[in-house]
């Protein structure tokens, strides 16, 4: 990122505008005369909508200047916990959007689609292969509409076997705010259970709360602690024993993608992140992908549509095919150019390059682990193995410096780190919960202990530096009392 | 050190209840829970006529980084939320026991155990260990 | 291989920080039980010279069509500007905006994309994303329930001229949080909603009315009367438009007395390509006194420690990972880069070029349809006024016409036949700025071809 352009702040669209200034080389022609005079003037707009009108030069200059006051994975390390941010190869991108691949209709025949059909038929397989399932929906559009297939899909196969009463959902303490977002999302009541000093469920307290109204429990393995969880047997067990079904939140496959298979692990439900583990964009906030894996009793329950094989033919299976489906998610049929570039993703890893994610991933986060504590910082679980990420605790340096996580968090920014995500889970005080992925080198994990080392020793020495961080960014510490108190939601022209 | 005046009672989600001259009561939040919220940018007050059990949620507090509920401390019906909250709710900040009143209820039930003053300081001591 | 740039000093070097001799030992605490061999599933890798010429392969199996089919994803023209923009890295690999002041460029645009979709809605507020124009549909019902206060049934009254899919999602999305979604009939002669049609629902608790414009047969709505019957009866107005017909129709906002409450749809024809039904976007515009109840992302404008402007999310205690339980909704991850797009589109349209856009796409559609119904056994199937689909009855099955016309290279349009069989053989076409007097000349001669064969066979 420029600096000096950086600290230049950039116009809004808006504020460009002059009136009869346009693109117009987009535009097709006017009409002559009044080409929808049919339409009835009750119908019709009578003042035009208020929208920039400027020339491409503008809005190229405009939005590639916004986009270089972004810290991006193109840019700058980003170990952005539970999120997975690897690097998207650029051949995902290029060939997903291939010409005939973004000009087909999606209600085009399946004639007319073998190619994309064939991809995402093998991905399909490819996810099942991964994740230990028997069949799978590629239709989820993001993680959190997965989870919600995923517990919709225990809840109908309670009520298709006339066990009414289920409709209690476990969540562990540390778990992800979607987990018991998505359970009240489909009508299910949420029991919180604790995890131990270790970090693993506690077995009793689950032992305590399964019984006849439990439908499932959701979980992520390695757990959203950083840590495997290592009675997964046993919990399975348990909930299984109660007549729950256990599902998997994939946010964490990364860590173990090509050594375990949450199917093994006991698991009935997986939902995977593609945009996390298959390294699908994340695109400023999306768009995401999140298939939803089921063993064979949960497969009749799919969310349409799913891509079937009939002879050497494929083909969209639909409500027809899956008359117990719990339905359709989306108008059509998820997010297809995002499940192309996670297909692409695959092809290029195969099935050795899938074992070499779990295993770099883990020695970055562990490596990343042994520098930060060797620099005198507290990881959360000592003594336990990291997963693909890590929580360090500032604790200690809140109570003797003053200096707490977000402060630490803003100062890696003046550093070009992007920050580790902080405050959660919510059980940690002071906590950066901090993800390498294995695309980083090891130069880059030490450019980052680095930075880190640094910011504790200014800490000591020149506090207030690191409590009023950052300071090289386009903006400072923004007043997130004000933005929630004043809305200003929109722009509105001065009259 | 937060504020605990000695003529409230308290309850242990950190709610304050104060006995008016009429026998109505009036209900908020303590000082120690405004600060550990923060700054508030948003409060729900019940509407008048609502009838309220102890424990059950009956108005929300919002900062930046929290929502909380705020449980009834008593049986009562609600004569009035204070209305002028919407517009600055910075007044539970500023003047938790005063101007941040959160409810008047008319008792239906005689209230239950509530905290003394010495009593919620030493709950929130123990809470800091 | 995997993108994973560690030499094997690199590797030995991190082993002996850690203190482990070997990769393996890092996966000591997963039972052995549970460790698998090699992924059989999973074919060998490809380089990417490989992968390219595998995908152009497949690329070519799907082909070009020429495509005349609507139906809630529309062909329109895309500035070459639009993409090259928006898959800049700085966009494209960056995550939601959580350190505002590393992302004030998504942040930013966020702030200008919710003034541009508010202002086409003529709506206050906008968010800054949903998953798509159906999921939008059914966050919209979940957030009537939330809103509307007075009511306490839970019933969402949907016309049956709603598109199918949306009505299904909005079921299966809303329906395990007790919604009940009614169904009003369809007026098969005029193919639009009729008031009248309400009157059985006549002093009962609604909580909100449906009303899409254009509607799924392109047919316009009496959108004022509807908007003003649910009002009338305390039920909110929750309008699915198509953002480009709003340069040429009347916004939400300013249907009937009062303007609709809540204004959902699929922002796809803002400079999304077709991609076989997504990534999409779904946009959602409300009133400010419902603010609280939208779910997804906002963007707000504030100040930082020095007073000057910037952009961060806000009332961030409506979401998922602050109410867990009792949020608004579970989303997180929206579909920001087709947000980016579709703002990139929006500056480069203004408001002219989105007219122009709609007003061509409507011609083109009277053209097609004139052009088809001179064909004998071809006729329009309901009179009055469309903005750019209408449909067309004839005389046969439609399935094995298009299935003609496609060897044709011709998409003809959608077969009514499995939602709306009432309405007999029934074609819903679309032609948009994208086709020319050729183009549909030829879909013409295609479809008399293809009938002269239906009629020999």
């Amino acid at each position: 990122m420029n600096a000096e352009r950086a600290n230049h702040p950039e116009k809004l669209i808006f504020e460009y505008s002059v009136p009869g200034r346009g693109a117009e080389d987009q535009w097709p022609a006017p009409a002559d005369g009044d080409a929808a005079a049919d339409l009835p003037e009750s119908l019709r707009r009578a003042q035009p909508p208020l929208l920039p009108a400027v020339s491409e030069l503008e809005t190229v200059r405009h939005f590639t200047r916004l986009s270089q006051l972004n810290f991006s994975i193109d840019t700058n390390f980003y170990p952005l916990g539970s999120c997975t941010m690897k690097y998207n190869p650029k051949a995902c991108n290029q060939y997903a959007m291939l010409p005939e691949f973004l000009a087909r209709h999606p209600l085009a025949p399946d004639s007319a689609g073998q190619g994309v059909l064939e991809c995402l038929y093998e991905l399909q397989e490819m996810l099942k292969a991964v994740t230990g399932m028997q069949a799978l929906s590629l239709s989820p559009m993001a993680g959190a509409q997965g989870e919600f297939a995923g517990v919709a899909m225990i809840r109908a196969y309670h009520r298709a076997r006339g066990d009414l009463e289920r409709n209690e959902i476990i969540v562990p303490q540390a778990a992800h705010g979607t987990n018991p977002a998505t359970a009240t999302m489909c009508g299910c009541v949420v029991r919180e259970v604790p995890v131990d000093a270790e970090g693993d469920v506690d077995i009793a307290a689950l032992t305590a709360v399964v019984g006849p109204k439990t439908a499932g429990i959701m979980l992520t393995n390695p757990s959203t602690l950083g840590v495997f969880e290592r009675r997964i047997e046993a919990v399975a067990r348990i909930v299984h024993g109660a007549g729950g079904l256990l599902y998997y939140d994939g946010a964490n496959l990364n860590a173990i993608l090509g050594k375990v298979r949450p199917g093994d692990m006991g698991f009935d439900v997986v939902h995977v992140n593609l945009h996390k583990t298959f390294s699908t964009p994340h695109g400023g906030g999306g768009p995401g992908s999140g298939p939803v894996g089921v063993a064979a009793r949960l497969a009749p329950f799919l969310p349409v549509p799913v891509v079937g094989r009939r002879g050497e033919r494929y083909c969209w299976l639909t409500e027809r095919d899956l008359p117990q489906s719990i339905g359709r998610l989306s108008a059509f049929c998820g997010n297809i150019g995002v499940l192309l570039r996670a297909y692409i993703y695959m092809r290029m890893l195969g099935r050795d390059g899938m074992a070499r994610v779990g295993e770099f991933a883990t020695l970055n986060a562990n490596y990343l682990l042994a520098r930060l504590t060797r620099s005198g910082f507290d990881a959360a679980y000592p003594g336990r193995r990291a997963g693909h990420e890590f929580i360090i605790t500032l604790k200690r340096q809140a109570r003797e410096l003053g200096v707490s996580a977000m402060d630490f968090a803003k100062r890696l920014l003046d550093h070009g780190q992007h920050a580790p995500t902080t405050y959660f889970p919510l059980l940690v005080p002071e906590c950066l919960l901090i993800e390498p992925t294995e695309t980083e080198s090891k130069a880059a994990l030490d450019d980052f202990a680095a930075a880190m080392t640094a910011i504790l020793t200014e800490a000591a020495q020149e506090p207030e530096r690191v409590t009023s961080a950052p300071h090289t960014m386009p903006v400072r510490r923004l007043d997130d009392v004000r933005a929630a108190k004043q809305l200003d939601l929109t722009w509105k022209p001065v009259t | 050190m937060s504020k605990v005046p000695t003529d409230l009672k308290y309850t242990r989600t950190h709610e304050w209840l104060r006995t008016l001259p009429d026998g109505t009561v009036e209900v908020g939040i303590t000082d120690h829970a405004q600060h550990a919220l923060g700054d508030l940018v948003f409060v729900e007050v019940p509407e008048a006529g609502r009838t309220v059990s102890p424990g059950e949620p009956f108005a929300v507090v919002e900062s930046v980084k929290a929502a909380s509920d705020v449980y009834a401390p008593v049986s009562g019906e609600v004569i009035e939320g204070n209305p002028a909250l919407a517009g600055a709710p910075e007044t539970l900040n500023t003047d938790p026991y005063g101007g941040g009143w959160l409810a008047r209820l008319r008792l239906t039930a005689a209230p239950g155990a509530l905290l003394s003053a010495a009593e919620y300081e030493k709950l929130t001591a123990e809470e800091a260990e | 291989m995997a993108f994973v740039p560690h030499t094997p000093e690199d590797v030995a070097a991190m082993l002996e920080t850690i203190g482990v001799e070997s990769i393996e030992r890092l996966f000591e605490e997963i039972p052995a039980t549970l460790r698998i061999g090699a992924l059989e599933g999973v074919p060998e890798a490809l380089n990417e010279m490989q992968l390219a010429r595998l995908m152009s392969e497949r690329a070519r199996r799907d082909g070009r069509q020429s495509c005349f089919i609507g139906a809630g994803a529309y062909e329109h023209h895309i500035p070459s500007a639009v993409w090259a923009v928006a898959t800049r890295g700085e966009f494209y690999s960056a995550y939601t905006p959580y350190q505002a002041e590393a992302s004030q460029g998504t942040l930013q645009l966020l702030y200008e994309y919710q003034t541009m979709m508010a202002n086409l809605t003529a709506m206050e507020v906008s968010n800054a994303s949903l998953y798509d124009g159906a999921s939008a549909l059914a966050e919209a019902s979940l957030m009537a329930v939330r809103a509307n206060r007075r009511s306490r049934s839970q019933r969402i009254l949907v016309p049956s001229t709603v598109h199918p899919h949306y009505r299904r999602a909005a079921r299966a999305i809303a329906g395990n949080q007790g919604l009940r979604f009614e169904e009003l009939p369809l007026a098969t002669d005029s193919g639009c909603t009729g008031t009248e049609t309400l009157s059985r629902y006549e002093g009962e608790d609604i909580t909100a009315l449906v009303i899409q414009q254009p509607n799924v047969f392109g047919r316009l709505e009496d959108v004022d009367a509807l908007t003003d019957w649910a009002h009338a009866r305390h039920a909110l107005a929750v309008a699915v438009v198509n953002p480009v017909s709003l340069a040429l129709l009347k916004p939400p906002g300013n249907w009937g007395a009062k303007g609709a409450d809540i204004v959902v749809g699929d922002g796809q024809p803002l400079g999304i390509p077709l991609s076989s039904g997504g990534p999409y976007f779904g946009f959602m515009t409300t009133r400010l006194e419902h603010i609280r109840q939208m779910p997804g992302r906002i963007v707000g404008r504030t100040v930082d420690a020095d007073g000057r402007p910037g952009f961060t999310l806000t009332l961030q205690a409506r979401e998922q990972h602050i109410r867990r339980a009792r949020a608004t909704s579970n989303i997180c991850t929206n579909q920001g880069l087709m947000v980016t797009a579709a703002t990139i589109h929006l500056s480069l349209m203004g408001a002219e070029g989105l007219r122009r856009t709609a007003v061509a796409s409507h011609s083109r559609t009277r053209e097609l349809v004139a052009a088809l119904s001179t064909l004998p056994g071809v006729r329009r199937r309901f009179s009055g006024p469309v903005f750019h689909e209408d449909v067309i009855s004839l005389e046969r099955p439609v399935g094995p016409l298009l299935e003609r016309l496609a060897a044709r290279g011709i998409l003809g349009g959608w077969d009514l036949q499995e939602h709306y069989p009432q309405l007999g053989p029934a074609l819903l076409v679309c032609a948009t700025e994208t086709k020319t007097a050729d183009d549909i000349e030829r879909y013409r001669a295609a479809l008399d071809q293809c009938l002269r064969e239906a009629r020999a066979a």
